[in-house]
């Protein structure tokens, strides 16, 4: 592993009585992504802030490219891109503006900034909406506009926080599609998400954080494996003897009954545990009728750590349950 | 030397350009003010004036001519009020954090914010100055081309050191403030006794001694004195008032000026660097 671009120790931030940092320490290493992961209000976008110097270090310390945070703010702002949580565009002001100004405040010289910005208009196609003033882009489009702007200076990190909050299935695909092309580039990315999927399918490494506090951190393989096993479900002709014989299957850890079927939890690779198991009921004569193989998610690598779901979802589906009572 | 305050400038021009409305009042408000206000209490104040004896020997000239410095002043004094209004909008829509956590210097915002808002003020003051000689003010009157170019200079000089220090003054507000009604509502309050204890529209002579006092202390009382200096000249009488600047007073008053526009950009500057914009 390369040096740490990134380097957190012992960061506290509190707001009056509200301790919104709990005492993280966490390194990024040059080249990689890694994710926050966690639900609204675990403490992200408060640590995010500090790394990008819009907050004051209260207590601890923090590098960013080599330089601290709280002694050398400048040269901070001189190494890293930025995407805003929520959208930080001026609506009256075209897409070539946008970037224009942003070149500007990082005195880009001119020959230099134009170039960047036709070779990011077409990076994130836009540039047929260049002179379009930016109220009129839909949301993907203002996404992407914010990830060019991001770019403008070759950062050394990007940090990206909460890069595809509302946008559609297909925009965000395409947009961890970017995003993983500028890493490509040699980009460090830094994000934060509430989406596990997300930080799943573009992390090199995550750190789940919830009240404050990381509370696991690994690469997504390495999360998943903790909780380990692949879970099978299986409905069969006679559970008894389905039953009888998966537990006395050595690569089965557990067996347990559920309303209408059994659940087996695997130690191993269930994709090539499964057909075995077909195959030796069969063998028996015991006919499948329905299949499942569950590998771990995220969600339940974040339920394992956090004994709960993320909060803002969770409130979803209590409302969706709610409705469903109601309508009974 | 930096220049990133001209990045700042240059977008609040091309905001003040694209918003057509914004535009167009800004210019035409000043040129009502004339068209209405003027021609209303310039009538009215000749009718009163007429009665008094002229003080022979020193040239006299109409309320028009008097008030039109006062309308140029006043319209600087709100358009500078009000420059820092963009700056609220920008923190409370997220814009400010692309600034913040950029490498440009902060106080370069102001420095910005100050430039586009005296370019403001200059156009304004221009337009006060054409429409109302066409409409009668005697402005540059009996000048010779060189002295009215030379008095044109000075009064966009105090047009200038004026509208900084109360954009600076607006900076500091509107960086300070989380509420666009707030800052409205600060605004009309400082621009009433601003505006009304100053010598804008009238002479400060019959003021009760406490309102003269603070004309003395308003910076709007030295930009007008200012413009009537380089506008009227230095020796002239209206409204049965004879007036006579000296350059030492015209040089006091533009010390006045400075000083006030290094005090607001003082407070604006600890305003800034106390801010937090997330």
């Amino acid at each position: 592993m390369s040096e740490p671009i990134i380097s957190v120790k012992k960061l506290y931030h509190r707001y009056g009585d509200f301790t919104a940092v709990d005492g993280i320490s966490f390194e990024v290493c040059e080249g990689e992504i890694f994710s926050f992961l966690g639900p609204n209000g675990a403490g992200k976008s408060t640590a995010i802030n500090v790394l990008i110097t819009l907050l004051p270090v209260q207590e601890g310390s923090a590098t960013v490219a080599g330089y601290n945070v709280a002694e050398d703010p400048q040269n901070v702002r001189e190494s890293i891109g930025i995407v805003f949580q929520d959208v930080t565009l001026d609506r009256d002001m075209t897409c070539r503006e946008i970037l224009e100004f942003h070149g500007n405040l990082y005195r880009m010289p001119k020959v230099e900034r134009k170039k960047r910005i036709d070779e990011l208009l077409s990076l994130v196609q836009l540039e047929n909406k260049q002179d379009t003033r930016t109220k009129h882009l839909s949301g993907g489009m203002k996404r992407r506009l914010e990830i060019a702007r991001g770019l403008m200076t070759r950062p050394r990190v990007l940090f990206l926080d909460e890069p595809t909050i509302g946008l559609d299935p297909q925009t965000r695909m395409r947009m961890w599609d970017y995003i993983k092309a500028v890493n490509r580039e040699g980009t460090t990315i830094f994000l934060t998400t509430h989406y596990m999927d997300e930080a799943d399918h573009l992390s090199d490494r995550i750190s789940i954080i919830d009240k404050g506090q990381i509370i696991a951190t690994g690469a997504p393989y390495e999360l998943k494996n903790t909780l380990g096993e692949d879970l099978i479900y299986l409905e069969t002709s006679d559970m008894q003897g389905t039953r009888t014989i998966l537990s006395g299957m050595e690569m089965v850890k557990e067996v347990s009954q559920k309303s209408r079927g059994l659940v087996a939890m695997l130690d191993g690779d269930g994709t090539k545990i499964l057909p075995v198991i077909i195959e030796t009921l069969s063998a028996k004569g015991i006919r499948v009728f329905v299949v499942n193989l569950k590998k771990p998610s995220m969600d339940d690598v974040f339920v394992h750590y956090t004994g709960r779901e993320l909060r803002d979802e969770g409130a979803e589906k209590t409302s969706t349950a709610v409705v469903r009572a109601g309508r009974r | 030397m930096h220049l990133g305050f001209l990045t700042i400038f240059r977008r609040d021009i091309i905001r003040f350009y694209r918003f057509k409305t914004l535009l167009i009042s800004s210019l035409v408000q000043p040129a009502l003010w004339m068209a209405f206000f003027g021609i209303a209490m310039s009538s009215n104040f000749n009718r009163f004036t007429s009665e008094i004896p002229p003080i022979p020997g020193v040239p006299s000239v109409d309320y028009l001519t008097y008030m039109a410095a006062g309308v140029i002043a006043m319209t600087t004094l709100f358009t500078s009020l009000f420059g820092g209004m963009s700056l609220l909008f920008d923190k409370n829509w997220g814009l400010m954090r692309e600034i913040f956590a950029s490498p440009l210097p902060r106080n370069h915002i102001i420095f910005g914010i100050g430039l586009s808002g005296m370019t403001k003020s200059f156009i304004q003051s221009i337009i006060i100055m054409v429409f109302g000689i066409l409409i009668g003010a005697q402005f540059f009157f009996s000048y010779s081309a060189a002295k009215t170019v030379l008095a044109i200079l000075g009064i966009l000089l105090f047009v200038a050191v004026f509208s900084l220090g109360f954009l600076f003054l607006s900076a500091a507000i509107a960086i300070s403030l989380e509420s666009p009604e707030g800052m409205q509502g600060i605004m009309t309050l400082l621009t009433m006794p601003i505006f009304f204890a100053s010598n804008a529209l009238y002479p400060v002579d019959a003021f009760p001694p406490a309102l003269q006092a603070l004309s003395l202390v308003n910076p709007l009382t030295y930009l007008v004195t200012g413009i009537r200096y380089f506008a009227i000249g230095g020796d002239f009488q209206a409204i049965g008032i004879h007036y006579i600047y000296t350059p030492v007073q015209i040089g006091f008053a533009l010390l006045f000026l400075i000083a006030f526009a290094i005090a607001m950009f003082t407070l604006a500057w600890w305003r800034f660097r106390k801010a937090v914009v997330t």
